[in-house]
């Protein structure tokens, strides 16, 4: 009778059977453990077989398959995900620079998984009542694993998109004083509203620090802008005016200009001009700046 | 108005120096406006420079107001700048669609000075017969 009860319930729910269960996972363990080698090279067939993970060489990949392993089985053993974390971190860092995408990582760790529950399969495919408990007992602690290492190397990977990204915006925009009173702008890389806030406060304390009468905003490598990007754009320049400056925009791409006359933005208040070259030459026209070529110099 | 001076008005040659202290709040922005307007005629300036840098914010009837005055000032034959709106101010301005108008604005005290001492400008130099 109580056989039958533990067949048709799941594991764990009979309170008879809960020594049992205690038995179970260090058990289960000790299979593991007993046949590493071979579930380890069986582990690395599959991986290799699926086309995972090609971007390291066969040494590596005995070194980290084993020492995954170790960690899986050592998370089954005692329940604590923590080293697990720590070590799925250092992975990720070695690995992400090296191009290793998130399915490869997710799939190698649910390859794992499956050919351990295979290998529980063969060992208590003669007892299914057995064989149920085994797997209530392994499936939780291992989904667990899968999704302890994919959180770890997400954010793992997030964090080098974060680092990326302030390393990005600390080199974006430049404020260069080219003559007293002259600023220039040059802008490179996408414009994004991030970076366009970013612009009009540096545009705006530059003004006040370098106290320029005139700006040359060079946009020659910005691949598109946005019509807000654009209209902030031109909330930057009408500030800029209020604060005393004249503002040149220099550079507008084909692309550029076709997108800002499509979308309608009022660029009538905007002084532009084809090259930075020609911007520079207006700025300093502007500014009273004469130059000229000394005769005889510069001649090679 | 009891207490520090919200506002000074200096005068210098025929030019006058106004210099906002603090937030004014709207009957404080126009007993400013009478006060300028007024001595603008007294003194027979030709150009008024309005420093604005204490300012950290000006609402819409404070920007309105500088824009009427300015307008008052050249009917009376003065010419205004407005000098060292601070870049946080600028950007609200802008955003909220504030502007000064046909106002012009520089950076600092200086720069207005040397605006309203352009060539071509009314400088103390120029002074003509008809003001006031």
């Amino acid at each position: 009778m109580t056989e039958r009860t533990d067949e048709l319930q799941p594991a764990g729910s009979a309170p008879s059977a809960s020594t049992a269960e205690d038995q179970l996972l260090p058990q289960l363990v000790a299979h593991l453990r007993e046949h590493r080698t071979r579930l380890r090279q069986e582990w690395a067939g599959r991986i290799q077989d699926s086309g995972l993970l090609h971007a390291m060489t066969p040494q590596e990949m005995v070194a980290e398959t084993t020492s995954v392993y170790d960690n899986y089985v050592e998370v089954l053993e005692t329940g604590s995900v923590e080293a697990l974390q720590r070590y799925a971190r250092d992975l990720s860092e070695r690995i992400i620079p090296r191009g290793v995408e998130t399915h490869e990582v997710v799939g190698i760790v649910l390859l794992l998984r499956d050919v351990l529950a295979r290998s529980l399969f063969e060992k208590y495919q003669r007892d299914f009542g057995l064989l149920n408990r085994v797997l209530d007992a392994y499936e939780p602690a291992a989904n667990r694993i899968a999704n302890t290492v994919a959180v770890s190397f997400v954010d793992e990977r997030e964090r080098v998109i974060r680092q990326q990204q302030d390393s990005i915006r600390e080199l974006s925009t430049p404020v260069l004083p080219v003559r007293e009173r002259l600023l220039i702008l040059p802008m490179i890389g996408v414009l994004d509203s991030e970076r366009a806030r970013q612009l009009t406060e540096q545009l705006l304390t530059g003004i006040r620090t370098h106290r320029a009468k005139v700006v040359v905003i060079d946009i020659t490598g910005v691949p598109a802008v946005d019509e807000s990007v654009a209209n902030h754009l031109v909330r930057t320049v009408d500030a800029s005016r209020l604060m005393g400056a004249s503002v040149i925009i220099t550079g507008l791409s084909p692309d550029i200009a076709q997108t800002l006359v499509t979308i309608g933005v009022d660029l009538s208040k905007m002084d532009t001009i084809g090259d930075l070259q020609g911007g520079l030459e207006e700025a300093e026209r502007l500014l009273g700046y004469s130059v000229s070529r000394v005769d005889g110099a510069g001649a090679m | 108005m009891t207490g520090p001076k919200l506002v000074s008005i200096l005068r210098q040659g025929s030019w006058l120096i106004a210099s906002i202290h603090t937030a004014l709040d709207d009957t404080q922005m126009v007993l400013f406006q009478q006060d300028l307007i007024e001595q603008i005629g007294r003194y027979r300036s030709r150009g008024v420079v309005i420093d604005v840098a204490a300012l950290d914010v000006l609402d819409s009837f404070g920007a309105r107001t500088l824009r009427t005055m300015a307008e008052m000032a050249r009917l009376r034959g003065a010419e205004t700048v407005i000098v060292g709106i601070q870049p946080d101010v600028a950007f609200a301005m802008v955003s909220l669609g504030m502007d000064t108008g046909s106002v012009p604005t520089a950076l600092d005290l200086e720069e207005g000075l040397a605006y309203l001492a352009r060539p071509g400008g009314r400088g103390p130099g120029h002074r003509g017969s008809a003001a006031g």
